[in-house]
């Protein structure tokens, strides 16, 4: 009878919980992998971070500058910088993801050489960045000017790609929760990038993943930094608005 | 120097997947008609259909294949197929399928045309060529439900 009562109770109670049906690739995951990212001395992203927060600290460039010479401590200045990307770059007067803006940083500011994109350098203090905004919600910037691009990038989501012709939405919205194979498909919400795949043995972004999904697709790859991937992003932070970061994420 | 050549023209008009797909016929939802003069070989079929890097099927289909682990579940199983769909309905399903259901997941099997963003060193190609084709259908028409297991 107790027993009864408890299941009515739980059937009136979790529509409440059922609001927000997305889900992190977090979700997805077994509970050693999930188990992995908590801890930051098993995760292997926060090598990555480690290394971020030295280069942070380190002179670079013609300025003999450091980041922290103009941000001072990230713990705080940086606080809530990634759930902000892509941005609006003034200078350029078009999107700017995360990653672009340190190369922007790096060789206006500070004249030191551009870093590479998915370099070492690169995704050390991408993640390093992005880190402090870990449990912060991702919060896209009400910014009117991003509008135009954001709408390319939900068009890019929906269009059928490849020799295999199928588009994200087809797997990541319409079979999220399905098994390619073994791999159970995810979301698709970029919570936690830079992220270690264990699959890469690496830690890697999200235009490296954007080029992993396509290739599978058989189709172009989106060239990292570009206009598209660009897009693609800004509709998916969008998309993801609210959900919070884990960066450095661990991901199978 | 021209038998060189000839050698390499035989050898381009061999490479099924590398060619314009031959023209086929859509009637009451089926092509009725097969794509070679060559009769599908199911044990060849069925190779193809397990191998994950060529026929790519068990990544979205189960099937009738106990040795295979990791088999996907975004697609109906294929136990049956046979009982279910003719042999020139199945033919239409691999040849085309967005031509049964607009919104399918199932790749084209032999389409070059009408695609979007094709990475280039599988422009021009079809999935499969014509008798692989040939030999994954003969395969799944012997997929009765009584002989499943």
């Amino acid at each position: 009878m107790n027993r009864l009562a408890y299941l009515v109770v739980i059937g009136i109670a979790l529509p409440a919980f059922a609001q927000d049906a997305r889900k992190s690739g977090f979700d997805f995951m077994g509970p050693d992998t999930q188990a992995m990212q908590k801890d930051d001395l098993a995760n292997p992203g926060m090598l990555s971070v480690l290394e971020g927060e030295a280069l942070w600290k380190a002179n670079a460039g013609t300025s003999q500058k450091s980041c922290a010479s103009c941000h001072d401590d990230a713990t705080q200045s940086i606080k809530g910088v990634a759930a902000r990307y892509p941005a609006f770059d003034e200078t350029t007067q078009a999107p700017l993801d995360l990653a672009g803006r340190i190369i922007q940083c790096r060789t206006e500011r500070q004249g030191a050489p551009a870093p590479q994109r998915e370099g070492r350098e690169l995704l050390a203090l991408t993640s390093y960045v992005a880190h402090q905004s870990r449990d912060l919600p991702i919060a896209p910037p009400k910014d009117a000017r991003l509008a135009s691009t954001r709408a390319q990038g939900a068009a890019l989501y929906s269009t059928r790609m490849g020799q295999l012709n199928f588009s994200c939405a087809q797997c990541h919205d319409d079979n999220a929760g399905g098994h390619l194979g073994a791999a159970p498909i995810p979301q698709a919400h970029p919570t936690g990038y830079p992220l270690y795949r264990l699959e890469w043995q690496a830690l890697g972004s999200l235009q490296r993943r954007f080029r992993n999904c396509l290739s599978g697709m058989r189709a172009e790859p989106i060239a990292a930094g570009s206009k598209e991937a660009i897009a693609l992003e800004l509709f998916l932070m969008e998309r993801a608005a609210g959900i919070h970061l884990e960066t450095p994420a661990v991901r199978p | 120097m021209w038998r060189v050549l000839g050698l390499l023209a035989v050898l381009v008009s061999f490479d099924a997947t590398a060619q314009t797909p031959v023209p086929y016929r859509i009637e009451n939802g089926a092509i009725a008609q097969p794509l070679t003069g060559v009769k599908g070989d199911p044990a060849k079929g069925r190779a193809i259909v397990v191998e994950r890097q060529k026929g790519l099927c068990l990544l979205c289909h189960s099937g009738p294949f106990p040795e295979e682990r990791f088999q996907g579940d975004l697609a109906p199983s294929l136990v049956g197929t046979g009982s279910r769909l003719s042999e020139g309905e199945i033919r239409l399903r691999m040849v085309d399928s967005t031509k049964v259901n607009e919104k399918t997941i199932m790749p084209p099997y032999y389409k070059t045309e009408g695609l979007e963003r094709v990475a280039a060193n599988y422009k021009g190609k079809t999935l499969l060529s014509a008798q692989e084709i040939e030999d994954v259908i003969a395969f799944l028409v012997s997929l009765k439900d009584d002989t499943q297991k």
